[in-house]
């Protein structure tokens, strides 16, 4: 086990605890930088999807995990992102404006969004972001004069300093974009996990009460979660378009909202680690299901509701035997290992304590 | 002109007075305490305070201002800090978080700096650490520094609740039974450290409490509340002998 001697507040403040985490995560970065070398175009293709739904993970975890406020609306956020940066590259922005651009329309859109959800709690939020993603696809076809309804759209060519960038004939650029916009966004969210805000965000979802008393403004705190949880789905929409290559209302449909929820409570709410294990689930899982089907019935098998009915299942395996998720299970892994052979069975079992002063609502 | 001065409060809920036109002034440096039976308006009093309950009538001001011109949250950026009676703190935090949170009235930067994190944001954090590492030394917290609150045990919490209002630096603490639920030698600790925080900080202390071991050792003042109305007010021995206080609270003898 190792044991960290402080001898400046720098020590808590840095990124990395230690030197040997540092070289831990610059490993895996090097790892997945070089990765188009070692893998073929279809698994590189499948990497690249892990990646854009982690963004999209990240997006949600900052606002169900850091902050506490559940939302089955984030489809419709992935769709602002999506044509806002498509449309915008079609009346002839740049790829480089397009994309942040399309997360600070999102992200508008978000905080526009907080105004009612602040009033909202629990059950009653995640139902009104459900209406939000149902109400996503009617918008999209109704405004069909720019988002050509249900024909749909389909993604542009990417161009950055003159390098074109595509998914299917430039896989390897398109993962290197992506893979750019991962690391930043985890960046930002570990800034903001030490600073001020992300402590903040910790604050409202924990004590709504005692956050007021400290002197946190609850409505701004929110909006700024939602701002920025928004923001973040937006960017990991438009490269949900451009991976996708051709979109329309039906592709940013409930059922991604309730995946992308599904993710981060499997993968771990409430860390970053969290977004990107639910991310590798999710990504991989229906290629894994159809890869067992093939091999059991040898393809010509189709069992309809396979996929969500496992879903499901783990869901609630989760739910039930490992609420934290896989970062849980990795983290008293990894423990059970620096303590061998000391660690003890009843090391994480969590304590409850039912106190609560009365909300005052 | 004291601290903190309430006017005449009422506040109802339904039928219930709550408050029944209190007035109550706490003196700048001094450590008042309410004393009173279950259900006499103790905690109201401090949800007043801290704007979570709008009096029907009456004034409440803090060195001056008005109190009631303010939202709940800014409150806190006057220098009121508070504790609850039952921890309100951080679960899924550490202590050190928790204390940071403490830091929020402090917060200079924005959302874009800390997103960047920015020479000035680490300038800042390391103040906000500096301030919170003096009251760990303080309340005796290093042993838990890095610890979930959600698997610590009640009295470290108490402890850490009032760490957390500590460390925003206020000019009044408002702590409500901070001896409830603590063992003697847990009680005697918070004693001492009141004492201190009255003395070395020069923060002003208004707390609820029902330890009279505790109210008499350490405070000024003394206000007995009984069906949110003052009974007597005065120094601890004095509010203790007054003959509507030991009514209040075991009978008047002979029924």
């Amino acid at each position: 086990m190792r044991i960290h001697f402080k001898t400046s507040y720098e020590h808590d403040i840095r990124l990395f605890p230690d030197w040997w985490s540092f070289f831990v995560y610059a490993a895996l970065v090097a790892v997945a930088v070089i990765l188009p070398w070692l893998l073929d175009d279809f698994f590189l293709g499948e990497v690249t999807n892990v990646l854009i739904w982690a963004i999209a993970g990240l997006g949600l975890m900052l606002l169900t995990g850091q902050t506490g406020q559940a939302s089955l609306g984030h489809a419709a956020f992935l769709a602002i992102g999506c044509y806002s940066c498509i449309i915008g590259m079609e009346n002839g922005l740049p790829f480089l404006l397009a994309f942040p651009l399309a997360g600070v329309i999102t992200g508008i859109f978000g905080t526009l969004f907080s105004i009612p959800a602040v009033r909202l709690h629990g059950i009653y939020l995640a139902i009104a972001t459900i209406a939000l993603s149902v109400l996503a696809d009617d918008i999209i076809v109704l405004l069909e004069p720019w988002t050509d309804g249900v024909s749909g759209k389909f993604a542009p060519m990417i161009t950055i300093f003159g390098i074109e960038i595509e998914r299917w004939t430039t896989p390897d650029r398109f993962y290197w974009l992506v893979l750019a916009v991962t690391i930043l966004c985890t960046l930002f969210y570990r800034n903001l996990l030490r600073a001020p805000l992300g402590r903040a965000f910790a604050a409202v979802r924990d004590s709504e009460v005692s956050a007021t008393a400290m002197g946190v403004h609850i409505a701004f705190t929110k909006a700024a979660a939602f701002g920025l949880s928004c923001a973040i789905t937006g960017l990991a929409g438009a490269l949900m378009g451009f991976y996708a290559g051709a979109f329309n209302n039906e592709t940013f449909s409930i059922v991604i909202s309730i995946s992308l929820l599904m993710m981060i409570v499997i993968g771990g709410l409430g860390s970053i680690h969290g977004a990107f294990f639910g991310a590798v689930v999710i990504a991989f899982l229906p290629q894994a299901l159809s890869m067992t089907t093939d091999m059991i019935g040898g393809g010509n098998v189709a069992i309809p509701g396979l996929e969500t009915g496992v879903f499901g299942a783990i869901l609630i395996l989760f739910i039930l035997f490992e609420p934290m998720g896989i970062y849980g299970r990795w983290l008293k892994i990894r423990t059970w290992f620096e303590l061998f052979p000391f660690a003890r069975k009843d090391m994480f079992k969590r304590q409850k304590s039912y106190l609560k002063t009365e909300r005052l609502r | 002109m004291s601290l903190l001065e309430i006017t005449n409060a009422t506040l109802k809920f339904g039928g219930v007075v709550a408050v029944n036109d209190l007035s109550l002034s706490v003196e700048e440096g001094e450590v008042y305490a309410i004393v009173g039976p279950n259900g006499a308006g103790k905690s109201t009093v401090f949800n007043l305070i801290s704007r979570f309950y709008e009096p029907f009538s009456g004034q409440i001001t803090f060195d001056g201002q008005n109190l009631l011109d303010r939202r709940a949250d800014a409150v806190a950026d006057l220098g009121i800090a508070r504790t609850f009676q039952n921890i309100e703190l951080f679960d899924h935090a550490t202590v050190l978080q928790n204390l940071l949170v403490g830091r929020h009235r402090h917060r200079r930067t924005n959302m874009i700096e800390e997103m960047l994190f920015t020479p000035r944001v680490r300038r800042e954090e390391k103040k906000h650490r500096e301030a919170v590492e003096r009251v760990i030394d303080f309340l005796d917290l290093q042993p838990y520094r890095n610890k979930m609150i959600a698997g610590l045990p009640y009295g470290v919490r108490k402890v850490v609740e009032l760490g957390r209002a500590l460390s925003s630096d206020p000019r009044l603490l408002l702590l409500d039974e901070p001896a409830s639920g603590l063992s003697v030698e847990e009680t005697q600790d918070m004693r001492w450290w009141i004492d201190d925080i009255r003395k070395q900080m020069g923060i002003t202390v208004l707390m609820v409490e029902h330890d009279m071991g505790l109210v008499s050792g350490v405070s000024d003042r003394v206000l007995a509340l009984a069906d949110g109305a003052k009974l007597a007010e005065g120094t601890p021995a004095e509010v203790q002998s007054d003959p509507a206080v030991i009514a209040a609270y075991l009978g008047t003898g002979a029924a």
